[in-house]
Formats: structure tokens, sequence, C-alpha cells
């Protein structure tokens, strides 16, 4: 049997069954990190009309281990993840717990992150490496800007991407999170106030990055059988892919093309069965506004260099063809440090039809995609509220 | 002399005749006796082939500003140069491409662009650590 029939098997084998944020997102100096993670798991697990107790798989990442997360929780697991590989993690771990619910490991898993990521609290300090102290930190890098923005001219000099286009993506998230009462910014904006924001490493000024905020989140996952008895209905996780290329941006092989990205979404679409223009609703990490464009254009969604396209008013915007980051994204809504859960929070509610304002009409198949680093590592999945054939 | 900037921390043992040929004005690269492959950064084996028969040779010197950045606010405590500053990735004739400065050039986005030509400039830091900093070549 070929690696890829394995896959196909697991198509489907498991639902989303409870997803849910922290009781609260944002600027929190009142809460530890440990304490928006915990609320986290407690809400997903209810959300799913499951109990705590009921878990027994637990996939995290980030500053929490397994174990940790198990103790604090009151748990013992039969099986625990710490895959942590950046952002992406979650969107990772996703797919792990399809293999591990699939093959009878657990059955119940929750994949959970909770970070305080804007105040600090409760968070142990970052460790250096030999890599980055020695490499990069003596020329001033150092912050996630100083990185990713090798990507985002690199991509300009090649294709004649403009500061404008990169606004654009800004602007179109924006709108979603006007429509989203948990998205910490939510007035108006344009791509004017974006190019007149303050500027932080060019090509960004500070409107092109993301916020930096206290969140937890978590999903709660089961096998097919068992999700029809949860609370809410099922969302069905019909493709998972992973990748991962380099993470010193100089090991990149072409800066303007996420190899990671290209070898998870293929995955992810060859087990779902699908191809990149058969979603309806896409959810990609967007910690700059650069990395939604390279992300579908390695994804196959759109040509290369011509990502940016995809933002115009009437396509990404709310009404238009193909929402995007319809929570208002990690530019807008939330941005914790490890964004990828909230995409997958993000794209369970569409499929369910929880949105309210937001809520894209007859939304079937989602495409949920996150990056680690500076799309060093990825993750993929194909989400749908059918079964398809 | 207050530095600047932060010194490079740790050094690794591995990557000791890097910083050793920089405080001697001399950019080493590390090069794969197997395969020929020019690599950057230092390691015990080969990124391209896995040979663990790593030696050392001159680099030229020259190379090409691969991407860039104008950086005004500093991204750690230590980093203390006047902005604006240029962040550089340079790849060389080589092949490696290596994170630096441009220096002596106006930071604009209009004075800069990628694929120009570009040549190292040392820059000594300490009796320990000179680091390798890049400029516009004629
Ligand atoms: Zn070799």
């Amino acid at each position: 049997m070929s690696a890829a029939a394995d896959l196909r098997a697991l198509r489907n084998a498991a639902c989303i069954v409870g997803v849910d944020e922290s009781d609260e997102i944002g600027n929190l100096p009142h809460k530890s990190q440990l304490t928006l993670h915990l609320e986290a798991v407690a809400n997903a697990v209810r959300d799913a009309g499951l109990r705590i107790s009921d878990v027994d798989g637990i996939f995290t990442a980030g500053q929490h281990s397994p174990a940790l997360l198990g103790e604090a929780l009151g748990i013992t697991p039969r099986y625990v993840d710490g895959t942590s590989v950046g952002g992406c993690s979650f969107i990772i771990e996703v797919g792990h717990a399809v293999a591990a619910l699939h093959h009878g490991l657990c059955d119940v898993a929750v994949v959970s992150h909770g970070e305080s990521g804007r105040s600090g609290v409760g968070v142990s300090p970052r460790r250096d490496t030999s890599l980055t102290g020695q490499y990069e930190a003596p020329f001033g890098f150092g912050g996630a800007p100083t990185f990713f923005g090798m990507l985002t001219t690199r991509h300009m000099h090649v294709y004649g991407t403009t500061l404008e286009q990169w606004a654009q993506v800004a602007v179109s998230t924006r709108r979603w999170a006007m429509l989203n009462p948990k998205a910490l910014r939510r007035e108006p904006l344009t791509v004017a106030d974006v190019l007149a924001s303050r500027p932080v490493v060019y090509p960004f000024n500070v409107l092109n990055i993301c916020l930096v905020t206290d969140a937890g989140g978590a999903v709660v996952l089961t096998r097919a059988d068992r999700a029809r008895d949860c609370a809410k209905p099922p969302v069905y996780v019909r493709g998972v892919g992973e990748g991962t290329e380099h993470v010193m941006v100089t090991q990149m092989r072409d800066l303007t093309f996420s190899e990671a990205t290209r070898l998870a979404g293929g995955k992810a679409f060859r087990m779902a069965g699908v191809g990149p223009h058969d979603f309806d609703h896409v959810m990609l990490y967007d910690a700059f506004t650069s990395g939604p464009p390279l992300m579908l254009e390695a994804l196959g969604l759109a040509g290369r260099g011509e990502g940016v396209h995809c933002f115009a008013e009437g396509r990404s915007t709310p009404g238009g063809s193909l929402p995007i980051n319809t929570n208002g994204g990690g530019l807008s809504y939330t941005h914790s440090g490890m964004y990828g859960i909230f995409p997958i929070i993000e794209a369970t509610r569409q499929l369910r039809g929880e949105c309210g304002a937001r809520q894209v009409p007859g939304v079937r198949l989602s495409l949920v995609n996150g990056m680690g680093g500076m799309l060093s590592a990825a993750g993929t999945l194909v989400l749908s509220n059918e079964v398809g054939s | 002399m207050e530095l600047d900037r932060p010194l490079p921390n740790p050094i690794t043992p591995e990557a000791r005749p890097f910083w050793d040929g920089l405080r001697e004005h001399r950019l080493m690269l590390p090069r794969c006796g197997a395969c020929g492959h020019v690599f950057f950064y230092p390691r015990v084996l080969c990124p391209r082939c896995h040979a663990r028969d790593v030696g050392w040779i001159q680099a030229s010197g020259r190379g090409t500003l691969h991407a860039f950045e104008i950086g005004y606010q500093a991204f750690n405590r230590a980093w203390k140069v006047t902005p604006p500053w240029v962040l550089a990735m340079v790849e060389l004739a080589e092949g490696p491409r290596l994170l630096s400065n441009l220096v002596n050039v106006e930071p604009d986005p209009k004075a800069i662009r990628c694929d120009m030509p570009v040549r190292v400039v040392f820059h000594r830091l300490t009796d320990e650590i000179t680091l390798p900093l890049f400029e516009p070549a004629p």
C-alpha cells in the first residue's frame, strides 16, 4: 500500500466537534498564559458537549508541554504530542490527532494553545540559540518582521508587487474584523492608512504586521462514529498535510515560494481528493500582509506572483467570490504569538454556520493553511461539513 | 567604547574558523571535500551530500544583495545603531547566503535594489570579533 493510499484511509476518519477561545482575548495583564490555556480547553470541551475527563489525547505546542497541560487539567492522557515547529504546529497536530484517533491511540483529542504574548504573564524568558545569536543578532535581526521582510522585498523585486498591494491584504482582513465582535481592531481601514502608519522595518509599516495579544484557543476531535453524539454538527477533517523546509531565512531555497507550504497543501489536497480551486472559504496565517498571498501561490490557488490579486474588493472581502480570513485574522482579530489554532476555530464556526454578520453563505469546503517561522514549516487542513464523495 | 550592537553569542566551536578568519580580514566559508558544495552556516556535515568531510575556503567577498530591509526600530536591547539602517541578505559569489548590513549607502528603498553587486567590508567590534558587513560594489 502506498503512502498516498494510507492518507486516503484517514479521510473523514475524525471530526472537529468542539472549538473555542479563552474566556476573553486581547490585552489581558490579569491572566497568566496557563489560565488562558485552561480556559480555552474547558470552553472547547464544553462546546463539544464533552467533559474534560473524556479527554485522553493532548496535542499542544509552545511553552506548555503536553505533560504540563495534562497535569494542570487533572487528567492522565493515553496519548501526547508536543510537535513544535512554530505557529502552524496546531494545524499539523490536527493531522496527528486524526491518525491517533483512527488507530485508537486515543478517543478524544484536544489540540490547544495558550499564550500571554502581549502581557507576558507566567511566561518564561525566551532562550537564544547559537544560530540566531551568532549569525543574525549582531546585524540587528531578531523580531519576525526582520526576517519576513526579506521574503517580501524579494517578491517585490521578482514580481513587481507593490506596497499598495500588500496594504490591500490588511484592508480586506479589516473588513472582516469589523463584522467580528471578538476582533481587537474594528475601525475602518484604507490602503492610505496602512501606507501612512508608523514604519517598523521596510517594507512593513505597523499595519502590515499582526497584533500582539493574549489569547488561548482549543479544538476537540473525535472519531466520526462518536462525533455524531456530540453537541454540535461535526466538521469532517477531509485532508491534512505538513511540511518543513528551513528555519533560518537564508536557508530558504526560493524566498518567493514556500516549499513547505507546497508540500503541506499537496498532501492535504490529495488526501481530501480536492483541487486548489474547490474551496469556498479560506483561512491563512497572516502574521504579515505578504504571508497570505505567498501561501496562495505555493498552494496553487494563485499563479506565481499573483496572490495579491485575490485580496481585491469583491474577491476576499465580505460578499466576495473567495472569502479569506473571515475572523479578521492575526492582523485585526488576535495574534498571541502562535496563531495557528485560531484559523481552525474560525473555519469550524463557518462550516457550522455560527458566524452571524460575517457568515459566508453556503460554506461547504474550507481551507486552513498556516506557517511556522518564516514559511519555514507549514500545515494544511481541508475541512467540510459534508462527508463528500 | 560602548558597542552599538550585540556581539555574536555564543560562538560555537564548529564556527571558529569563520570568526578567526574575520579577525584577519578573511571571509571563510565551509566547503564539502566530497562534493565541493560551499555552504553557510558552518556545520559538521554537508547539507547537500551529507559527507562529514568539511573544509574551509576563503571567499572572494563579492556577491549580490538578494533581499533587504530598512530598519526603523531595534529588535533587541543591545542594538543601538541610529535609525534607519539597512538589513541585508547577501548571496555570495560562492553560493551561500548570509545576513548582514549594507553600509555606505543611502538607507532609502529608492537607492537600493535587489541583485545589486556588493562587496565585504570588515567591521571591527573588539579584539576578538570582526563582523562582515557589505557595501555597494562598483
Ligand atoms: Zn557535499
